[in-house]
């Protein structure tokens, strides 16, 4: 298992590397740096400014103080646009805000998703199955992009039980939307992976023997046929995670919660390479460090895989 | 002993006559499967009528994409609205531009990103994958080593650094898209060429001189055309669903270019101010043309796939 | 009183298709301590028979008929009731050992729940009990191996696993869906020769199913043979290899390749086991028999119970049949 856990952290770890050392090439490859966009500035200003943030060194050594800055002191340097903010002040603003709707629309997607796979399975044919069919399918076409509208229309705008933007400090009511519209194709997908793989294991051949056994029904399904099924579901854990991090940046940018979402959109269209590149590192980083928990975990359930 | 022989062996031959059936082709087989599946046959149905629109529809607009209708301006939640006299069929959009001819333009541009997208996945996939399952030992670990790195960068992230760097251009949303999706196929593409590169066609082959280059373009790829299909067809809904969700946030196709992702976002930003039906057409062809790519892709994996058999 | 009377037994399974009669009409009966084969090609129904007895079979089947165990009615018993019946009374071995275990699962975990449920035990003594019959099935080291996985033992040794599982209970019928199919010809002998050994020790009752008639020869008193779903004849084994009365039992022994004979071919039935959606008139194998008549396709010959509780269902004489086989060995 150790050695499972170190070969899989050999993937990890160059993937990082690629990760910022690609970011940061493509930014300096990036026509026009980030003072040019507007009106020109003295060249003796430019010089100035660009000394200031470090931009008269070679390459690699501005590759090796930025990587140094965020390894050792989590700093990722001075916004380029906002003069007064450092990245770093913009993460801690709008990382917590991501991370809250996220973890619930993720906590949401995964626990209501296997649930309702579990019982559509249990019940094949019966009408929630059916409807468990159709909305995975529904959840197929309406991406978080779609749901964030749609919801609005019903919730704000129709019904007007919910607020259709803003934090609040993160009340309850200022979470329900965003969680739903980012968790809700992933709810879907989930439900359908877990009902058609708990589906396969219940006719395979060790249930039929367990069935032999005289084993009470309960027994069976939760300690025969539910690891197993959930293999395939853990693997889509990791996909998953990756679209709702990616997704975080409509929900953001669409309700307006001033998440971390929110200022990569804005770096993007102001080209702030500095933030750009922060928040693509940070979640990033994040990504590839779930996806390895997500394989350790399927490692540790399957015990085919033991190398 | 003499007796039972020949008496068996007329049997058998009876038998053999009454069960010969007529030989079908894999393909044959295939198109006469897909051809049952109801759901699969809607799809392309309707994915027809949306290419058919997207081609004939021009001939009928009265305004052009660009042209501002300055009646509508100003008063676009009643002078805008969806109607036969003003010539603006869907209505206009919140800068009173003819909404039927920007739906038509968004369908053309989201559905080129599709295929354009998925056929460079499928070139460059299928050639990767082929050769490193081909191929074999360290030069398939390091390739499918790449494939397994490439796969865990979230590559929106990548793909909207790049649109930022080099200016957001429609060619090269169709390159990023392409480049990033091939990872999934080259993988499939790789699996099933292990599993054919033992037949005994393949070993004829090499025992016959074929360079190497050559059994991969003339035997392998041919082999696993079939996946390729089903997984392409799989594919064009995600590359709509990437670019739509680029455009959404205003970083995919410019003005006057415009896409599904671009038009539901505009139209999302104005539906409280009682201009529905500028959400409702574009989302209307995005879901429709979605579903049927899904259930026609789905079709075909049922009557291809050789593992559903 | 027989340890199993099954009567009129039938299974049918709905399928897209139609209706499928796996299993018409069977009777047998089976005394303690006894052992069975039931023989026939693929599709003739015989594993049907023994699933659906256990209620085993799938969603779509349903079964009809009786099955008496020890005098008490079993069949299509509500799964709880039928749950007091499974391992503890009646073992099953399947087919396919590399997929009957559960993968995710300690073979220790494995056997022990069995005692566990059924026996109420504790884990320990469950532990200790599972490790005796992994000895039993000659499994070495079994104190051991009995906490790997199933991936981590061959095709041999996870049947004998499988016959361990069975036998835990002290089942008085014990039955084994085709045993060695899925094994090695080597290993199919050692297994067979353990079952047997295990029958005396346990006093098992035992119902073998098989294709193969070369294991059912040194392994059953009793055979029972089906074809399409139906008893074709029921013997003494020694009997039946001897004499066989049935045209379809004398095709599937003349099929058994023999090295002692120099024969140039190897000897088949023609044609193909029946289609059960749309199954031939009359007698089932009808279209494949030599010896058919018009009457064999006008009506179903009824199994008749001789004296000696032999049972055969054909139109024609057994004498035809038997003087049949003796020209030809001449």
């Amino acid at each position: 298992m150790l050695n499972f856990i170190f070969r899989r952290l050999l993937i990890a770890v160059p993937t990082l590397i690629f990760l910022v050392v690609f970011s940061f090439l493509i930014m300096h490859s990036a026509p026009g740096g980030p003072f040019d966009s507007e009106k020109p500035i003295p060249p003796a200003v430019k010089a100035n400014i660009e000394k200031k943030y470090g931009l008269d060194q070679p390459l690699y050594k501005q590759m090796l103080n930025y990587i140094g800055g965020i390894v050792t002191e989590f700093d990722f340097g001075p916004s380029f646009r906002y003069k007064d903010r450092t990245v770093n002040e913009l993460i801690a603003d709008g990382f917590p805000v991501t991370l809250t709707y996220g973890f619930i629309a993720f906590v949401f997607a995964v626990s209501i998703g296997v649930s309702i796979g579990v019982y559509a399975a249990l019940h094949q044919n019966s009408w929630l199955d059916y409807s468990t069919l159709s909305f995975a399918i529904v959840g197929q076409i309406l991406p978080n992009f779609v749901m964030a509208p749609l919801l609005v229309l019903i919730f704000t705008n129709t019904l007007g039980w919910l607020p259709g933007g803003g934090w609040e400090g993160g009340k309850i009511q200022f979470i329900i939307l965003p969680a739903v519209a980012l968790g809700t194709s992933y709810l879907a997908s989930i439900a359908r992976i877990t009902r058609s793989s708990m589906l396969e294991v219940l006719h395979s051949n060790f249930i039929r023997t367990a069935k032999a056994k005289g084993l009470p029904y309960k027994t069976i399904i939760f300690k025969h046929a539910l690891k197993p099924a959930m293999l395939p579901v853990i693997s889509y854990l990791g996909p998953a995670f990756v679209g709702m991090i990616t997704g975080s940046v409509i929900i953001d940018t669409f309700f307006s919660t001033g998440g971390i979402g929110l200022h990569f959109v804005n770096s993007a269209l102001n080209r702030d390479y500095s933030v750009l590149m922060g928040v693509t590192i940070l979640l990033g980083t994040l990504t590839i460090l779930f996806s390895t928990l997500v394989d350790i975990l399927y490692a540790w359930i399957d015990p085919k895989i033991r190398y | 002993m003499l007796i039972d022989h020949e008496k068996s062996q007329a049997l058998a031959e009876n038998l053999a006559n009454q069960a010969e059936v007529q030989g079908r082709s894999l393909w044959k087989d295939a198109a006469n499967r897909f051809y049952h599946n109801k759901a699969a046959m809607a799809g392309l149905v309707v994915l027809c009528l949306v290419v058919i629109f997207t081609l004939v529809g021009p001939l009928f607009a009265q305004w052009d994409n660009e042209e501002i209708d300055w009646n509508a301006l100003g008063n676009i939640a009643t002078a805008g609205a969806p109607s036969i006299e003003t010539g603006h069929y869907f209505g206009t959009d919140e800068l009173g531009r003819d909404l039927y001819s920007r739906v038509i333009q968004g369908t053309q541009v989201s559905l080129m990103v599709g295929v354009i997208g998925s056929l460079i996945a499928v070139v460059i996939g299928t050639l990767y994958g082929a050769t490193a399952g081909y191929i074999g030992g360290r030069l398939d670990g390091v390739m499918m080593r790449f494939v397994d790195i490439m796969m865990s960068v979230p590559y929106m992230f990548i793909l909207i650094l790049l649109m930022v760097i080099f200016g957001r251009s429609i060619f090269l949303i169709f390159i990023g898209i392409g480049l990033i999706s091939w990872l999934d196929m080259s993988r499939i593409v790789r699996g099933q060429t292990l599993s054919l590169k033992n037949k005994e066609f393949i070993e004829a082959a090499i025992a016959a001189g074929v360079p190497t280059f050559n059994i991969i373009v003339r035997h392998i790829v041919p082999n696993v055309l079939g996946i390729v299909i089903v997984y392409a067809t799989l594919l064009v809904p995600q590359m709509i669903l990437t670019e739509s969700f680029i455009s959404f946030l205003g970083l995919g196709v410019q003005e006057p270019l415009t896409s599904w992702g671009v038009l539901i976002s505009e139209g999302a930003g104005t539906m409280s101010y009682g201009t529905l039906w500028q959400l409702a057409f574009p989302l209307f062809f995005f879901v429709i043309t979605l579903l049927s790519f899904f259930f026609i892709g789905d079709g075909l994996r049922d009557a291809l796939d050789p593992k559903d058999r | 009183m027989s340890l199993l009377s099954v009567r009129d037994l039938s299974v049918t399974f709905n399928t897209l298709d139609g209706k499928v009669h796996a299993v018409n009409g069977v009777n047998f009966d089976l005394e303690e301590k006894q052992s069975l084969a039931i023989v026939g090609e693929s599709g003739s129904g015989k594993s049907q028979t023994v699933f659906s007895l256990m209620g085993l079979l799938s969603s779509n089947g349903t079964s009809s008929g009786s099955v008496l165990f020890n005098g008490q009615e079993i069949l299509n018993l509500p799964e709880n009731e039928l749950n007091k019946f499974r391992a503890n009374e009646i073992g099953i071995i399947f087919q396919d050992p590399m997929t009957s275990l559960n993968p995710y699962m300690k073979v220790s975990d494995q056997l022990m729940e069995v005692l566990i449920h059924h026996k109420g035990l504790s884990k320990r003594e469950a532990f200790n009990e599972s490790v005796d019959m992994l000895d039993a099935v000659k499994i070495p080291d079994a104190r051991n191996r009995i906490m790997f996985y199933p991936h981590e033992f061959s095709g041999g040794m996870r049947q004998r696993v499988m016959i361990a599982m069975s036998l835990l209970c002290r089942p008085k019928l014990l039955i084994a869906d085709e045993p060695t199919t899925a094994l090695d010809v080597t290993v199919q002998s050692q297994i067979m020769n353990l079952l047997s050994e295990l029958q005396q020790e346990f006093g098992t009752a035992i119902i073998l199913i098989t294709h193969d008639l070369g294991v059912v020869a040194g392994a059953c008193e009793k055979t029972l043979v089906m074809y399409g779903g139906r008893v074709m004849e029921y013997n003494h084994t020694d009997q039946l290899f001897k004499q066989p009365t049935h045209p379809y039992t004398k095709g599937l022994l003349s099929a058994i390749p023999r090295l002692d004979l120099n024969e140039e071919e190897l000897n088949t039935i023609p044609g193909n086991p029946p289609n059960m959606l749309n199954p031939p008139s009359g007698c089932p194998f009808q279209p494949r028999c030599e010896f058919a008549e018009q009457k064999c396709s006008d009506s179903l010959p009824d199994l008749l119970v001789n004296k000696d509780d032999t049972k055969r269902a054909c139109h024609l004489d057994s004498d035809k049949i038997i003087s049949s086989s003796r020209e030809a060995q001449l």
